[in-house]
């Protein structure tokens, strides 16, 4: 056997060993959380290796003690749920309100400073949130923004945009200017045919834009921790959650079934799109 | 109408429509982020924030405070070395998974989708998920240790700073909590390389290969010498993001370990400063410490490994 046939079989095999270990790896601790979820505590604490549970076995007491309010014994989720969905939803209405003219302008148009623009969102892309946790964390307690969800949605909007703008103004350079000159040609003003040519030839990009600003949002944590810890009534679902987990004793149970009603709006959304996300995300990465 | 008048309409348009995006940019990132270098150079606690302003004294007590805290120049070490494996691991394993998911069969689309689950799901949820797998008490990954592998008695993960292994009759310490938060970051991350890394691939034109197979090139040979020079400004790009990223990450390790267990990486000990200590001057001195580091690296990367601006389109 000489080296060429020995190479092509092995990498043959090992593409699928590398294959079943990664979706081994992506996948089991997804299925570990929504197995342990409705598994009994007593169930667990007895057969730690069990990586099935029976049908019979099955509980939904977990679901029901989370999400419950905290009047009727739960962990009062559902409430919270509701404070991440406003943030998360505001983030990506402002994001796109803001980044939809700025990234037609970064595309199209010759403007004073172009350049320096497109240099200052790579900083602002790459700037880590841990050194802007401090002045920020600072000047909204001076502003009296500090535990407020309208002071955290103005900080995601900001970490956003330079994501936003990126992938919208790739999109949009695809889109050819001819379109839009025929609009003007017609007596459309600039704003027009923004509005009524170009944003809805970019709707899928916008989508796919809008869906991975709102995934920011939600998943976010570091802000949410910092800005809204003391405020109970006005925490996101994954500060209630990091809470929970540091607090009284909760069973892990409760707290998977928890991990799962973080997770599945965000697993819904992302399958819902994935396509669109993806090619969003990395059209122009073939060039850089 | 003139041409002129044209392109200065063109400017005052481009200016209205960037201006709301610079005015967020500038008051939200911007702005706080030269206030850092005030505040670093001012003894500011907490509670006395509302009255200070521009016109504090100056000093560089805070620097003197953070340097000399117990512990400052392990932690540089630990958040050097958790970077670094963090950013190598992500590459190798998203490389990994593009290669192997690079030639279309059934079930590709269901596997691609798979890999991405670590990235897009929230972080607190993934974390408790390793958390609670990784238990000593009632976690998986101890339990089927012990039933395949024999382990003895259960790993503690997340939280046993050291442990050392017999290897040839050497004793060789192993940081294992650290080298479980670089694992959990490589998993959340690598589907962020594996994205860019798939896309690139699949862009590569299939004569190149072909012409290296017609050649006798053996497929280590044709990835040595044809794919990879095609990948390597993307993995520069790559490496350069996740380095950052990782060099200044917070939520993980803070969910993972809260620091404990020689993971106290340079954001976790920003955040205590904050919190515990109250103590604003010392955090913003050592989130400075922090930035200064990462500008050399990005420094470097823009002078040796970044794509020059002639080259993108």
């Amino acid at each position: 056997m000489n080296r060429d046939t020995f190479e092509t079989r092995l990498f043959r095999v090992l593409r699928w060993v590398v294959l079943a270990g990664l979706a081994l790896a992506t996948l089991f601790p997804f299925y570990y959380m929504v197995v342990l979820s409705i598994r009994p505590i007593e169930d667990l604490l007895r057969d730690p290796g069990a990586l099935w549970v029976s049908v019979s076995q099955w509980t939904t007491s977990t679901y029901e003690e989370v999400l419950s309010s905290e009047d009727s014994g739960g962990q009062g989720m559902l409430g919270l749920l509701v404070n991440s969905a406003l943030v998360s939803l505001g983030t990506v209405v402002l994001t796109l309100l803001v980044s939809i003219p700025g990234s037609y302008a970064v595309a199209r148009l010759r403007f004073f400073g172009h350049r320096q623009v497109h240099f200052l969102f790579l900083a602002v892309y790459l700037f880590p949130a841990i050194l802007l946790a401090v002045p920020l964390f600072v000047l909204f307690t001076k502003l009296g923004l500090r535990d407020s969800l309208v002071g955290l949605t103005v900080v995601y909007v900001a970490q956003t945009i330079p994501v936003s703008i990126y992938m919208l103004r790739n999109y949009l350079s695809t889109i050819p200017e001819s379109v839009e000159e025929a609009a003007a040609i017609d007596g459309c003003t600039r704003g027009q045919v923004l509005r009524r040519v170009t944003v809805p030839l970019a709707a899928p990009a916008i989508m796919a834009n809008a869906l991975y600003v709102f995934m920011i949002a939600w998943n976010e944590f570091l802000f949410a921790l910092l800005f809204l810890v003391a405020d109970r009534e006005k925490w996101t679902v994954s500060l209630g959650l990091a809470q929970l987990s540091g607090g009284i004793e909760v069973p892990k149970t409760v707290l998977m079934a928890g991990s799962v009603v973080l997770t599945i709006p965000i697993v819904l959304l992302f399958y819902a799109a994935e396509r669109m996300l993806t090619e969003g995300l990395t059209s122009g990465a073939d060039k850089g | 109408m003139k041409k002129g008048s044209l392109r200065q309409q063109e400017n005052r348009a481009g200016l209205a429509m960037i201006s709301p995006t610079l005015l967020v940019v500038l008051a939200v990132v911007v702005l706080p982020m030269l206030w850092t270098l005030v505040l670093a150079f001012q003894r500011i606690r907490l509670i006395n924030v509302r009255e200070t302003g521009l016109f504090e004294r100056y000093t560089l007590q805070n620097f003197v405070t953070v340097f000399g805290s117990p512990g400052f120049w392990s932690s540089v070490a630990t958040t050097l070395v958790y970077a670094i494996g963090g950013t190598v691991l992500s590459l190798v394993l998203g490389l990994a998974a593009a290669l192997a998911l690079r030639k279309p069969f059934r079930g590709r689309g269901f596997l691609r989708g798979a890999m991405l689950l670590p990235y897009v799901a929230p972080v607190v949820a993934v974390a408790f998920v390793w958390e609670v797998m990784l238990s000593p008490q009632y976690g998986v990954v101890n339990e089927w240790g012990a039933r395949l592998f024999g382990w003895d008695r259960p790993i503690a993960f997340l939280t046993q700073r050291e442990a050392t292994i017999s290897l040839l009759g050497m004793d060789i310490p192993i940081p294992v909590a650290l080298l479980t938060v670089i694992v959990f970051e490589g998993w959340r991350y690598f589907p962020f390389a594996f994205l860019f890394l798939l896309a690139r691939l699949q862009a590569i034109p299939g004569e190149l290969e072909e012409a290296a197979r017609v050649d006798g090139a053996t497929p280590t040979q044709r990835f040595r010498h044809v794919v990879l020079p095609q990948l390597a400004g993307v993995i520069a790009l790559l490496a350069m993001l996740r380095f950052v990223m990782n060099f200044t990450k917070f939520d993980d390790v803070y969910l993972l370990t809260g620091g404990g267990a020689g993971t106290d990486v340079a954001s976790v000990r920003v955040y205590d400063f904050i919190t515990a200590r109250f103590d604003v001057g010392a955090a913003s001195a050592q989130a400075l410490a922090l930035a200064a580091v990462l500008l050399v690296f990005l420094a470097v990367y823009l002078k040796f490994f970044a794509p020059k601006p002639e080259d993108k389109a």
